[in-house]
């Protein structure tokens, strides 16, 4: 059975006018079946509902998920949130439909690593854990 | 300033982060929570059961619509199954409550079960705590909705509101000891699906008591807001009911000694196990039972006489 002590805690974010989450759903489940927490924050989220969200749930990991295009302004907003609430130790992921070129834009801003389509969630597990150390 | 002053001051991030120590079973965890148990007693905590997918996040989600009307501040405590095998949890009731993301006096915290049976997390009657010093006027705290063993939450909440729907079988469900006997108020949300009036009549029949507090029946559409302002009512009604039948202090001392208790078995059982356990006395007496030299019975009365 499960022992007591730390879980990772992650929140699960779908951002602005964008209505597909099975992608945010998937990774969710492997997530959970990982043993992490994960919160799921619903679709149409606004960058200030995300940070607060994560902030009152105390989240190790944020999971950004966006399909539409908007993803620059969007999760620059939600970065820039995170410094303003003194947040920025929390992982902030990415997933989605993002184009190569902005792959370095948006690490520049302090996302740690993206996700594009095809990922096998094994590979977001692992990152997670290496990044927390808490975990072997 | 101290996590606790912080907490007392409402700052959101204190609150969240004295919660995951509460979880993680931190030692610190405890210092905290006794520093700011004197400025606890405040909050009525409203416990919200029922099965799953009856509406119990939807409702909160427009209960606390309502009481932010009033001006009051709230702290939503929502619990999810954790898995069994993984220990992983999915909580999804943030999605129902979506609105209230952005309203700084709403604090809304999810968790898992973390293995505690009875529909409530381990920690919850701490969560609770934190919030109610931390100036929440109303904590509503929605169990796991696994049904008829959620009643855990009957030690923790002032007012247990359970919510049902039609469709969830006949009177014979209703006649069933646990669920039925802890609620102060029933809702019977989705009210406009067909058969809501039997489920009405079914469960007035069953709650006629003697004397005392006659649970009320609610008709609700929690996703139309229909019957919000009428349970808000209900709730109110309970709660002054409790105060001028000086029903609350006897409550209130009920459940500090129920909780006193269970924290002194607590802290005994972890003396007793961390005493047993460094002798080795423990993993001698399982071997010894592993080969019939003695049984379990006897061995426990052993191991506790050397102590």
């Amino acid at each position: 059975m499960v022992e007591e002590g730390k879980k990772i805690r992650v929140l699960i974010a779908k951002l602005g006018l964008n209505g597909h989450d099975r992608g945010a759903k998937v990774v969710a489940r492997a997530l959970r079946d990982a043993g992490m927490e994960v919160i799921y924050t619903g679709l149409h989220q606004t960058p200030e509902q995300v940070v607060e969200s994560a902030l009152q749930e105390d989240v190790d990991v944020i999971g950004l998920s966006l399909l539409s295009g908007a993803h620059l302004t969007l999760f620059t907003k939600v970065m820039e949130l995170l410094k303003k609430e003194s947040l920025e130790n929390i992982i902030v992921l990415a997933g989605g439909i993002i184009p190569e070129e902005d792959v370095t834009k948006l690490k520049e801003i302090g996302i740690a690593e993206i996700f594009g389509p095809g990922t096998d969630t094994k590979d977001i597990v692992e990152f997670i854990k290496k990044k927390l150390k808490k975990w072997k | 300033m101290e996590i606790a002053d912080k907490i007392l001051a409402g700052d959101r991030k204190a609150i969240a982060e004295l919660i995951t120590l509460v979880e993680n079973n931190s030692p610190k965890a405890i210092k905290y929570l006794a520093s700011i148990y004197p400025y606890t007693g405040k909050a009525w905590v409203i416990g919200i059961t029922g099965p799953p997918g009856c509406g119990k996040s939807t409702l909160i989600a427009q209960l606390t619509k309502e009481y932010r009307k009033q001006g009051k501040k709230v702290g939503v405590i929502a619990i999810d199954p954790s898995s069994p095998f993984s220990g992983g949890a999915f909580l999804g009731d943030r999605v129902r409550m979506q609105e209230h993301s952005g309203d700084r006096d709403v604090f809304i915290r999810s968790m898992g079960s973390r293995g505690s049976l009875g529909g409530v997390a381990r920690a919850t009657s701490e969560v609770t705590k934190i919030l109610d010093a931390s100036g929440k006027d109303i904590v509503l705290v929605e169990t796991l909705g696994v049904g008829q063993a959620d009643v855990e939450i009957a030690k923790t909440a002032l007012t247990v509101v359970v919510v049902t729907m039609p469709g969830t079988g006949d009177e014979i469900q209703a006649i069933k000891a646990g669920i039925i006997e802890i609620g102060d108020i029933f809702v019977v949300n989705k009210a406009d699906l067909p058969g809501a009036e039997q489920v009405v009549a079914n469960l007035e029949m069953m709650l006629a008591r003697e004397g005392g507090w006659k649970p009320l029946v609610i008709k609700a559409n929690a996703l139309q807001n229909l019957g919000i302002p009428e349970l808000v009512n209900a709730i109110q009604k309970h709660l002054e009911y409790l105060k001028e039948s000086n029903q609350l202090a006897a409550k209130l001392k009920e459940k500090t000694r129920i909780e006193f208790m269970e924290i002194v078995k607590q802290n005994l059982t972890n003396y007793i196990l961390e005493k047993v356990i460094a002798k080795h006395d423990f993993e001698e007496f399982v071997e010894r039972i592993l080969k019939r030299q003695i049984d379990p019975y006897s061995a426990a009365a052993k191991l506790i006489e050397k102590l």
